[in-house]
């Protein structure tokens, strides 16, 4: 499964995401510059983690109009898979491909500990080798998480499965005691309506190996493959 | 407004303005006079230091490099390049920028080295958070840290905090970086061959800072000054996008030299680049981007605007050089080029402004200090125990000392900064040492500061040997061989005798110290005059440390891992209490000596810890320090907020005052935990070393039980440690 | 020249834990009856021309692209000679 791994300016995660692919599952990957304006033989598109053009204005405003994009728009549209992880889910969200906003947390802190999640919908490609409801070790690191969408909207999300991922409790609880930055109703990852494109701000490629305290969030990665293979 | 006159508000003596004169034939021109302000400032000529750092060893168990700006050491054809730095009197005024520019300053000089930086500690000291004006120091600077190293991209991993009264009005930011590049990869900073470039990179020169680190770091705090002009802004943004298109810039070999523009920016990047490949360089002064209208030549030549290089690049190769930068959205600018005759030659729009020696620029003049043994520590040092009351309730002390700011736990701290970017941190912050695997190999990195200031007020030379001492026991307990030694240095003001006898002793501790265990200190710096109207700050030689080890499956923390397991105490708990947490945070005295340290019973408990950790004998290991042995215990009990796990101590029998067993700080002790299975190898281990070995109990259940005999000392529950030591410092910041 | 000061504010439904922060400090340092604090963003945008027609459909179309994200935030702009 051939993989592109977007480099925006300010991009701080593209090389541990990168790392996970190549050398833990394995698979054939290459960088893409933002300023790219052909994407050609990809099956799956990484957005990572980081701080794209300073998170100045607002995280993910400015990325969202780099070249690259609107490659990422006709490739989703296409029904490739995009996942956005942290600032790639924020420049996601920015672009439209994902609905809703990001706010700042509501601790005023930038927050860097594990977490855990909850697989809310695990018929995604990105989530069908996980257990319905399993409980995940994933850590954040974001100073903007705390999702944001309307009633309306999410009503919406709710009825087409497209919330993938909730904070929780070490057992499954989804509380607001257990969520670390104040999104709405504990999102911590959704999909698209097609269900092709993910966006979560925790960050799986810290979860991919025993030797980083958790391989939780490999499945996510393997989850890709499984389904691409079966395709 | 500088003119040839104004040597004295430039911070130069008239002795040296003169030698100025003489060096040059003739009066300095304005531009001439700024540029000689900086570089023979105390930050950046070493002038009182210089001297006294020679004693500093350079060699250890692995081949060291010595460069411009940085240091390190090469292992497996790795080289390690690391630094610490200090940002104290920025950080005292405005502390977010003061502390961001600090993380981006040493950050520069490691990649400007041609490393990738992995990681970032800091060791921060602050006065008393009753303080208001020190709580929003510290939150401040930690803001800044997580502003800057954050966005950047490099990782947090360890550091300490540390509350005094002595700083009170100047406090401490010392930033440490670590870098890693192929041996072959490793860039100088350095002007060299005939007619190639000197490009500058990177944001635009504006008015920031002028006069920062010749004004700022070169005078006491006085009443009523204001600072405030003095201080930049950082872009860690520009930064990140600088580590990217430098270490791409350097990829391609038409890189001969770089250098990052810190203190005192162009003018010491200049000079310094010439003197350091025996060269000479002209600058066209009107070719550098500006940000700001009608900047004098020497306003660009002081200009410390942040996020800025010079690079000597090979002629004919500029527009590679320059697409590298420009595809990153970074100015690169032709703005000179080498020469051979050893001068400084600075031109503005036809007009020369400068024409020095490089050498002469660089020649600061190094001090003979007067020094003397100050009068406070014939008060200080004398210690009456019999005046020391034992404390009733040891549970009270106990909680008491875990909640007191310098030992609670700093999760608050950390968990804003981003401590897992770049996927290589494989021992979290809360363990005695951070640990960083080195992706391709089976090794890692272990790293740690430490500096206890109080013992180095009560004897700097016992004070800085425990620094070192300390920061090693640290590396080994995550199971690496220590390796190699940074220092950051602050002091008071060297031209007070009794001041600068502190400093000259405590470079001497760190010298023996270093020499014993075979470490080079490889980079450093030295920071003076911090004081305030207050008074002079403990001595602070801050000391960075870096750890191998060989195996990454063998790495070690320092929580209890299961219940049933023996602990161990290797070392020998002493009667004293000078200089500890204790005796200052119950009793409110700084007394005393500082602790004993007897070098060969600190090795012998060190290899005994390395061999036993290699051999997988030991469940965790931890260093007992400040609190002593209570609180090193407790935090065996509950620093894994997941797995937290109990003890039980019935075997610490040493004929001592209670109070000094619990909490008296000796040196060279390290707790184990291990399986009742492997206790008898540990203990032959030990013999081999000559490491006194105890066997004071067994992990289990939920409480911290320690025994006199049949008297329950301490009792209690992991949950109440836990509240105190973890919830304490947010609590006292928010209050 | 135009200059264009472009007010960006978070849409009232959006809670604003930042304002709140700076509600309590305001009143812990005396201040009484204060109703609500907001956070906000000022833009200055100083345009190269003269035409205000121009500068009107050229600031709303920034504010709609890029400057305020219509989900969360709402924009408002004064437009003046200088």
């Amino acid at each position: 499964m051939r993989f592109g791994v977007i480099i925006f300016p300010g991009s701080n995660c593209d090389q541990d995401c990168y790392y996970v692919i190549k050398d833990v599952l394995k698979q054939p990957v290459k960088y893409i510059w933002h300023q790219e304006r052909e994407l050609n033989n990809y099956d799956c598109l990484v957005l990572p983690g980081g701080f794209s053009y300073g998170d100045y204005l607002r995280t993910g405003a400015i990325a969202r109009f780099s070249p690259v994009m609107k490659r990422v728009v006709d490739f989703a549209k296409r029904g490739g898979l995009v996942i956005g992880i942290c600032n790639g889910f924020q420049i996601l969200l920015e672009s439209g491909l994902l609905p809703g906003a990001m706010l700042r947390n509501r601790s005023l802190h930038f927050i860097c500990r594990d977490v855990f999640v909850k697989v809310e919908n695990n018929q995604a490609p990105f989530t069908i080798l996980y257990r319905k409801k399993q409980v995940l070790k994933i850590p954040i690191a974001h100073n903007e998480g705390n999702y944001y969408i309307d009633e309306k909207g999410l009503r919406e999300l709710k009825s087409n499965n497209q919330i993938v991922l909730r904070y929780c409790s070490k057992t499954g609880k989804a509380e607001d005691r257990f969520n670390p930055n104040g999104a709405k109703d504990n999102i911590a990852g959704i999909m698209n309506r097609q269900g092709n494109v993910l966006g979560m701000m925790p960050h799986p490629e810290r979860s991919a190996e025993t030797a980083l305290g958790s391989e939780d969030g490999l499945l996510i990665f393997k989850s890709m493959l499984n389904w691409f293979k079966d395709k | 407004m500088v003119t040839p006159k104004n040597y004295e508000a430039l911070g130069l003596s008239l002795e040296e303005y003169q030698k100025i004169i003489a060096l040059l034939g003739r009066e300095p021109t304005t531009t001439e006079l700024a540029m000689f302000s900086v570089e023979w400032s105390e930050h950046c000529g070493y002038t009182h230091s210089k001297k006294m750092l020679q004693l500093l060893p350079k060699t250890g168990k692995y081949p060291t490099l010595i460069g411009e700006d940085s240091g390190g050491i090469i292992v497996d054809g790795l080289a390690i390049v690391f630094k610490m730095e200090s940002h104290n009197h920025p950080s005292q005024v405005e502390p977010k920028q003061g502390a961001a520019t600090g993380v981006g300053g040493i950050i520069r000089d490691i990649f400007t080295a041609g490393a990738r930086p992995i990681a970032l500690l800091d060791s921060l000291r602050f006065g008393p958070l009753r303080g208001p004006y020190n709580k929003y120091l510290l939150t401040g600077v930690v803001d800044g840290i997580q502003f800057y190293g954050n966005c950047v991209g490099v990782p947090t991993v360890a550091g300490e905090i540390y509350f005094d009264e002595s700083y009170s009005g100047n406090c401490l930011v010392n930033v440490m970086c670590i870098g890693i590049a192929k041996k072959e990869k490793i860039a100088r900073a350095r002007a060299k061959g005939k007619s190639n470039s000197i490009i500058y990179v990177g944001s635009s020169t504006g008015r920031d800072g002028i006069g920062g680190c010749s004004i700022l770091a070169s005078k006491e705090f006085k009443k009523d000054e204001e600072k405030r002009p003095t201080v930049q802004i950082g872009d860690p943004f520009t930064e990140k996008c600088l580590i990217e298109a430098t270490l791409e810039a350097l990829s391609t070999g038409f890189v001969v030299g770089i250098k990052d523009m810190g203190a005192a920016g162009l003018t010491c990047a200049s000079s310094e680049m010439a003197a350091a490949g025996k060269s000479g360089i002209k600058i066209e002064l009107e070719k550098v981007p500006l940000r700001e209208q009608d900047m004098a030549p020497w306003e660009i030549m002081m200009s410390e605007s942040q996020e800025r290089m010079l690079l000597c690049v090979k002629k004919g190769k500029e527009k590679i050089i320059e697409k590298i930068f420009s595809k990153w959205g970074l100015n690169a600018n032709v703005i000179g080029k080498v020469t051979q005759d050893g001068i400084v030659h600075i031109k503005y729009k036809g007009k020369t402004q400068v024409k020095v020696k490089a050498s002469d620029l660089t020649s600061a003049p190094m001090y003979e200090v007067n020094y003397t043994k100050p009068d406070y520590l014939n008060a200080v040092n004398r210690l009456d125990m019999t005046k020391i009351a034992e404390p009733k309730d040891y549970n009270k002390i106990l909680l008491k000392l875990l909640s007191s700011p310098s030992i609670a736990s700093k999760e608050w701290v950390y968990q804003q900064y981003d401590h897992m970017v770049q996927t290589n941190t494989i021992v979290l912050p809360g363990s005695d040492a951070a640990v960083l695997r080195l992706k391709g190999t089976d090794k890692a990195i272990a790293a740690t500061t430490d500096c206890n200031s109080r013992y180095c007020y009560l004897d700097p030379y016992q004070g800085a040997q425990i620094a070192v001492a300390e920061a090693a026991r640290n590396l080994v307990c995550s199971g690496a061989q220590p390796a190699a030694v940074t220092d950051c240095l602050n002091f008071g003001n060297p031209t007070k005798p009794e001041r600068f006898w502190q400093f000259k002793k405590a470079v001497e501790g760190i010298a023996s110290s270093c020499q014993i265990f075979n470490l080079p200190v490889v980079s450093g710096n030295v920071s003076f005059y911090n004081e305030s109207p207050n008074g002079a700050i403990f001595p602070t030689p801050a000391i960075g440390m870096i750890g191998i080890i060989n195996n990454i499956k063998k790495t070690c923390t320092q929580y209890f891992k299961k219940e049933n397991e023996t602990i161990i105490l290797l070392g020998i708990c002493k009667e004293e209490l000078g200089g500890s947490e204790y005796l200052k945070e119950i009793h409110k005295i700084v007394k005393g000596d500082a602790p004993q340290l007897d070098l060969s019973l600190e090795e012998a408990v060190q290899e005994t810890t390395k061999e036993a950790i290699k051999k997988r004998l030991v469940s965790s290991a931890h260093d007992c320090s400040e609190g002593g042995l209570a609180v090193a215990l407790a935090e065996s009990c509950i620093s894994h907020k997941e797995n937290m796990t109990g003890a039980v101590i019935n075997n610490l029998n040493f004929a001592l005052r209670l109070d000094a067993l619990l909490f008296g700080e000796s040196q060279s002790r390290i707790i184990l935990s291990c399986s009742k299975d492997y206790v008898t190898k540990i203990r032959q281990i030990a013999n081999k070393y000559k490491a006194p070995l105890r066997i004071i109990g067994k992990t289990g259940k939920e409480t911290l039980t320690i025994l006199r005999g049949r008297r329950k000392i301490i009792n209690m529950s992991l949950e109440e440690l836990s509240k105190a030591w973890y919830k304490s410092l947010p609590k006292q910041i928010k209050a | 020249m135009l200059k264009a000061e472009i007010y960006i504010t978070l849409k009232e439904t959006v809670v604003d834990p930042q304002g709140k922060t700076v509600k309590h400090a305001l009143e812990a340092m005396g201040y009484r009856n204060l109703e609500e604090v907001r956070m906000g963003k000022l833009v200055v945008v100083k345009l190269n021309y003269r035409d205000k027609k121009r500068a009107i459909e050229e600031i709303e179309g920034m504010c709609k692209r890029l400057l305020a994200n219509p989900i969360i935030e709402n924009y408002s702009y004064k437009i003046t000679k200088i």
